[in-house]
């Protein structure tokens, strides 16, 4: 081999092995907050995991208060914040996902049409937006008019949040399908939308709901928007007509309060515990329904 | 006997001012087989979609002329119709992807919900199954995915899924062309048998099959239809000489 050839290739394999290094580092130092938040959350947090976090409601500070003093665990726990964050997220589930679908496959199939460029585009924009500022149009449209703070307004939130997630993640997935499979299904003299229905929201059926699970564990933890619409509530409330208390929400109020400052670790467990959950089901999902 | 479909002056454009299939005229007789062949690019697949109106699908498709069926003309029926009467099987094998080997040969009943009794649908996924000889193969594993098939039976299955909904003519694309040589024998075979109930038209860009399936050729160059006769006619004596040039392999 030629002298100078082997020099430069010689300098090429060390600047490979010291960029693979680098690499390899800097993943690291990126797992290390991870960790650190694992770690922290789960130390703090088990002392208060029993089973009153998950049967009784979040206890007046004076009573937390009184148990701190007298050395006992604090008398209640979150149950108040379950029920809320299932109430409001469900609910948010219900609005977005059948509107975003339809989005979704809107968007897909009129790739070309102006319309559709301009609601990609706000589609766009709305995922965007600061959670903050979807939080006040909430508050602005269902709050204002109603005159009532409400599960309802902070499902009004959320939905907004979720809708760009659920209408991406459909069209994503719905343009990914083989055009065979549409063609196919007009060959067989069927109409429009029952290759739709049939055809291409079955086969795409693991991106989608996969997107929807990632779309629902980002909202599960969003406190802004629902501070200023569902507000919180110190008892378990089912009406999505009243205020409503919801997991972020509890750990805004207990980091706000020193008695009760304790049951911030153990919420935040529960909160990481149930998106890891979503996190995995979708993963799963993702793999068992690959075509 | 007259012409199951005929066609007169049909024109299709991708882009307005050029053509990819130019003012084709011919017709088709019941119970033969027609190869359309020519090179790639000819316009071959083109034509054959114009048949069932696939291009509706795309709006900057524009297909001109009259296309009739049985002496109906397609444009004035309703597309879905169009598309009953004529079955498309296309190149890549394509069974729904969710659907089980059982429920995708009667996918097209499903898709136009048309409900069955359950003696019906047994009915006729064997009589399908068994006119495309995938019977004996299958009939074990019904409630597999068409997707753990191989290639062949796989396209076997789609055959039998639009021979299912017992059309008038079926349009093939190029339907061997991603499979190998003994499954391509088996789907040669079958069309021998299928046409004597039905009328095939195939498209294909090896003569070697065309001459061996077909009862009539087309041969196809720039969009345009040079030659449309007998088989053994067209490969033994050309009439015009670019088909002469096309079949000894000077071009294509």
């Amino acid at each position: 081999m030629n002298l100078n050839l082997k020099k430069s290739m010689d300098s090429r394999k060390g600047k490979n092995k010291l960029i693979y290094i680098l690499v390899c580092l800097f993943s690291f130092f990126a797992m290390i907050p991870l960790f650190l938040i694992l770690w922290d959350v789960i130390s703090k947090g088990y002392k208060n995991f029993n089973i009153n976090l998950f049967t009784k409601v979040t206890p007046s500070s004076m009573d937390a208060l009184i148990a701190n003093m007298n050395g006992d665990p604090i008398p209640g726990g979150i149950l108040n914040g379950i029920t809320g964050s299932v109430l409001i997220v469900g609910l948010a589930i219900l609005f977005s996902v059948p509107l975003g679908l339809f989005i979704g496959i809107y968007l897909s199939e009129n790739r070309d049409k102006k319309f559709a460029g301009l609601v990609s585009y706000l589609t766009d924009l709305l995922q965007g937006m600061p959670s903050i500022v979807i939080g006040i149009i909430a508050y602005a449209w269902v709050v204002k008019p109603l005159g009532s703070y409400s599960a309802l307004a902070g499902s009004v939130a959320l939905t907004m949040m979720m809708l760009p997630m659920i209408v991406r993640s459909t069209e994503e997935t719905l343009k990914m399908l083989p055009v065979s499979y549409k063609e196919a299904g007009l060959a067989l003299g069927s109409s429009y939308t029952s290759v739709v229905f049939n055809i291409l929201l079955p086969s795409g059926f693991g991106g989608i709901f996969t997107g929807i699970l990632l779309a629902i564990s980002r909202v599960m933890g969003e406190t802004a928007p629902l501070m200023l619409t569902a507000l919180g509530a110190s008892v378990v409330n089912w009406n999505v007509m009243e205020p409503t208390s919801a997991l972020p929400l509890l750990i805004w109020d207990f980091y706000n309060d020193p008695n009760l400052v304790e049951l911030v670790w153990s919420t935040s467990l529960l909160l990481l515990i149930f998106i890891f959950l979503l996190n995995w089901i979708a993963k799963i999902v993702a793999r068992k329904w690959k075509i | 006997m007259k012409p199951v479909l005929q066609m007169k002056d049909v024109s299709v454009s991708y882009t307005p001012g050029t053509f990819a299939v130019k003012n084709v005229t011919t017709d088709i007789y019941p119970n033969t087989i027609t190869a359309i062949m020519g090179p790639s690019g000819c316009g071959k697949s083109t034509l054959l979609r114009a048949i069932n109106r696939m291009h509706d699908l795309y709006a900057n498709i524009k297909t001109t002329g009259e296309i009739t069926l049985k002496g109906n003309n397609i444009f004035n029926m309703n597309s879905m119709e169009v598309r009953r009467l004529a079955g498309m099987v296309f190149q890549q094998p394509n069974p729904f992807p969710t659907m089980s080997i059982y429920e995708n040969v009667l996918a097209g009943y499903k898709l136009n919900g048309i409900s069955l009794k359950k003696r019906e649908k047994d009915e006729i996924v064997e009589q399908s199954l068994q006119s495309v000889a995938l019977w004996d193969e299958v009939k074990d594993v019904m409630s597999k995915r068409g997707s753990f098939l191989s290639g062949g039976q796989q396209q076997r299955l789609c055959i039998a899924r639009t021979l299912a909904l017992k059309p008038e003519i079926l349009l093939m694309d190029e339907p061997t062309s991603a499979l190998d040589p003994i499954s391509t024998n088996k789907i040669e075979e079958l069309l021998l048998e299928l046409k004597q109930k039905f009328t095939i038209i195939v498209v294909t860009h090896n003569m070697s099959q065309a001459a061996r399936i077909s009862d009539n050729s087309m041969f196809m160059y720039l969009g345009e239809l040079v030659e449309h006769g007998n088989t053994t006619q067209m490969f033994t004596k050309p009439k015009n000489k670019r088909t002469e040039e096309y079949l000894t392999g000077v071009f294509g």
